[in-house]
């Protein structure tokens, strides 16, 4: 049983900076939790007061039900792999993986037995007898996995554990990592301000800004059903679209009137919801997926013409870069066989099945 | 065309501009080894002027007619007259067991002193390590007096003892401020790594700083050996036996008798004396050279 539990957290530097402002959050048991948001938002901060590095302020932190806020890291049962690895220079990888079993007076044997099931999985059997200078990123990432595995620890922490290595071997690790995780079903608390390796190896993605949760839930869920304009903006790539419109009413229906006299019907199914923000400013917000080219078929497709600035083909599809009046940075992704060209005007089908509306105000999704 | 016949203008300037660099560089390296050569020589002039001394008679010492710098007739008579005499053993006795202890006695102290400051962050810790390296700023020609009045109400005066307790106040202050700075290099993760993976602060200090920081440490260990080795004005103020001399002030103040230099044997007593920093310099140099943490981070 090894659930960790974050109680009214608070972490506050000397003259009163708050880097995490009391949160709250309840990891079950093997769940792999990404903690994902921009720098400075209180990520880093969480997992190191998780860990024991970071004295807690206020609120308390739990792990497998004992409260561990004046528990020293080596009694709390964790194991932490950090965003430079962290290896003892000085000691062969078998040395660095069996470091904190010898400290904890395993017997000879068990040690040997673990540091070599851990290399096994992470493939590093052979590497053994070398020092970690001897050893290239993502060796050196997997050994400071193993350091990790070999302990069987109650939690498994990560601090941007892919931010060193380059892109091709990021994605390989991601996968590893994945794998890893399906083997030894340790819970995991997972940090990066990288948020495609948030949405694919996460359980739950918790999204921290300015030191508090935004939005907790699977990848999936934050994806479509985002809560606020940060999570919706953080989340994807490219960003979501925000153009901001009025909502009018107009005959029965609801239409969004678009700067540039464009006018979108609200499909049916959402005329009820955003019926109380009837007359008001609202965020227009919608992925660039679902801003393609013209199709036909469904009732939520609505046309808007567009002129493209900068066109970015990308192979599997083609990124097109535009503006409207008062909206600058949008971006739609059409089918890489669609000609485009800069300064050519083209229409473009909204799906409006899948867009967001949101307060510009409190930036809430409606 | 016009653009091509500007890129064919350009080309010589491009090679001519190689070619300065090149001269730049050659006269870099000239000036770089003109100057190294002229180091060299101020630097090792009166070491060779020693050596030759020491192996010349004492006659020829005394004759002023020939070139000094050359020898006409090599004696080691010198040497053996030194190295025959109980005193002049005496007195490298007393050096090795002075310098050997004060080095151990500046480590222990300086490690462990640069570990809590650089690493225990505790109220006070940034104003003690500048504290620290403050007092090695003050100089022993200063310090003696007041060294004196303690060593002596100790009742350690005239003791190879006292100077245990004296030379520490010239070593430890800079070999901390060396640690200081070593250990500040090392990567805070490590650290981290090592408290997670359930070491003691002890622990963490002898199985990873200790290792990781050896460089360091025998930098420190280099200097703390050359500074007591060489210590000058601590053992002329509060040693006047023979028996407790090392052999800095052993071999000026008891082989000048009056007016009358043995100068061929203060030579090679001279010599002699410099021969351990020589050994030491040469065994550790490789170890202060090697860098060892590369690989514990990203890099």
């Amino acid at each position: 049983m090894a659930q960790v539990s974050l109680r009214s957290l608070v972490k506050e530097y000397d003259g009163g900076v708050q880097a995490v402002k009391g949160i709250d959050l309840e990891i079950a048991d093997h769940e792999f939790v990404v903690l994902v948001g921009p720098s400075g938002c209180g990520k880093t901060t969480t997992l190191r007061m998780i860990a024991g590095l970071e004295e807690i302020t206020r609120g308390e932190i739990a792990i497998g039900g004992t409260v561990v806020n004046d528990i020293p890291p080596r009694d709390r049962d964790i194991a932490m792999v950090f965003q430079n690895y962290a290896l003892y220079p000085h000691m062969t990888v078998f040395d660095n993986m069996a470091f904190g079993l010898l400290l904890r007076k395993f017997p000879r044997e068990e040690i040997r037995r673990r540091v070599d099931e851990a290399a096994r999985i992470l493939d590093i059997a052979s590497l053994l007898d070398r020092k970690p200078k001897a050893l290239s990123g993502g060796q050196r990432q997997r050994v400071a996995m193993g350091r990790a595995i070999v302990r069987n620890p109650k939690v498994f922490l990560f601090d941007e554990p892919l931010s060193n290595l380059d892109a091709k071997l990021r994605v390989q690790m991601r996968t590893e990592i994945k794998k890893v995780h399906q083997t030894v079903k340790t819970t995991t608390v997972y940090v990066t301000h990288d948020q495609v390796e948030a949405m694919t190896l996460a359980d739950r993605v918790v999204v921290m800004n300015h030191g508090v949760i935004e939005q907790v839930g699977p990848p999936q869920e934050l994806y479509h059903r985002p809560a606020t304009r940060f999570v919706a903006g953080f989340i994807g790539s490219p960003a979501m679209n925000f153009i901001p419109a009025r909502l009018e009413a107009a005959s029965g229906a609801l239409n969004l009137h678009l700067p540039g006299g464009i006018v979108l019907p609200v499909p049916e199914e959402r005329t009820g919801r955003y019926e109380a923000a009837k007359g008001r400013e609202v965020l227009f917000g919608i992925r660039p997926e679902h801003l393609t080219e013209r199709r036909e078929g469904r009732a939520t497709y609505a046309e808007i013409e567009i002129t493209p600035e900068v066109i970015e083909p990308m192979g599997m599809e083609t990124l097109v870069h535009f503006h409207l009046d008062g909206a600058r940075d949008l971006c739609a992704r059409l089918d890489p066989t669609v000609p485009a060209a800069p300064g050519a005007p083209i229409r473009l089908t909204a799906d409006l099945a899948n867009m967001h509306l949101l307060d510009p105000q409190s930036g809430r999704v409606l | 065309m016009s653009a091509s016949a500007a890129a064919h203008r350009d080309l010589p300037r491009i090679y001519h501009k190689v070619g300065s660099l090149r001269a730049e560089r050659r006269w870099a390296l000239w000036t770089s080894y003109a100057s190294l050569v002229v180091a060299a020589v101020i630097f090792l002039a009166p070491p060779f002027y020693m050596l030759i001394t020491s192996l010349k008679t004492n006659a020829e010492m005394a004759d002023l007619s020939g070139n000094p710098w050359l020898i006409r007739e090599v004696t080691f008579e010198h040497y053996a007259a030194i190295l025959g005499n109980e005193l002049f053993l005496g007195f490298f006795w007393n050096s090795i067991k002075v310098t050997v202890l004060v080095v151990a006695i500046t480590m222990a102290i300086s490690v462990l002193a640069a570990f809590a400051l650089s690493r225990m962050r505790f109220w006070g810790s940034q104003a003690l390590a500048t504290g620290v390296f403050l007092t090695y700023l003050v100089p022993d020609t200063l310090l003696f007096i007041p060294l004196y009045q303690i060593v002596g109400g100790l009742g350690l005066l005239n003791s190879t003892w006292g100077l245990l307790l004296v030379y520490p106040t010239l070593t430890v202050p800079f070999c901390t401020w060396i640690m200081i700075g070593y250990f500040a290099s090392i990567p805070k993760e490590l650290d981290e790594a090592a408290l997670i993976d359930g070491a003691t602060w002890t622990q963490m200090l002898l199985k990873i700083f200790v290792p990781v920081a050896l460089p360091g440490i025998i930098a420190a260990t280099i200097f703390a050996f050359t500074v007591s080795w060489a210590a000058f004005v601590y053992p002329t103020a509060f040693i006047t036996t023979p028996d407790e001399m090392p052999l800095t002030i052993g071999v000026v103040s008891q082989l000048v008798r009056g007016d009358t230099f043995a100068w061929g044997q203060i030579m090679a007593g001279a010599l002699l004396a410099a021969l351990p920093p020589v050994v030491v310099y040469a065994f550790l140099m490789d170890y202060y050279i090697a860098g060892l943490t590369a690989g514990a981070t990203k890099g």
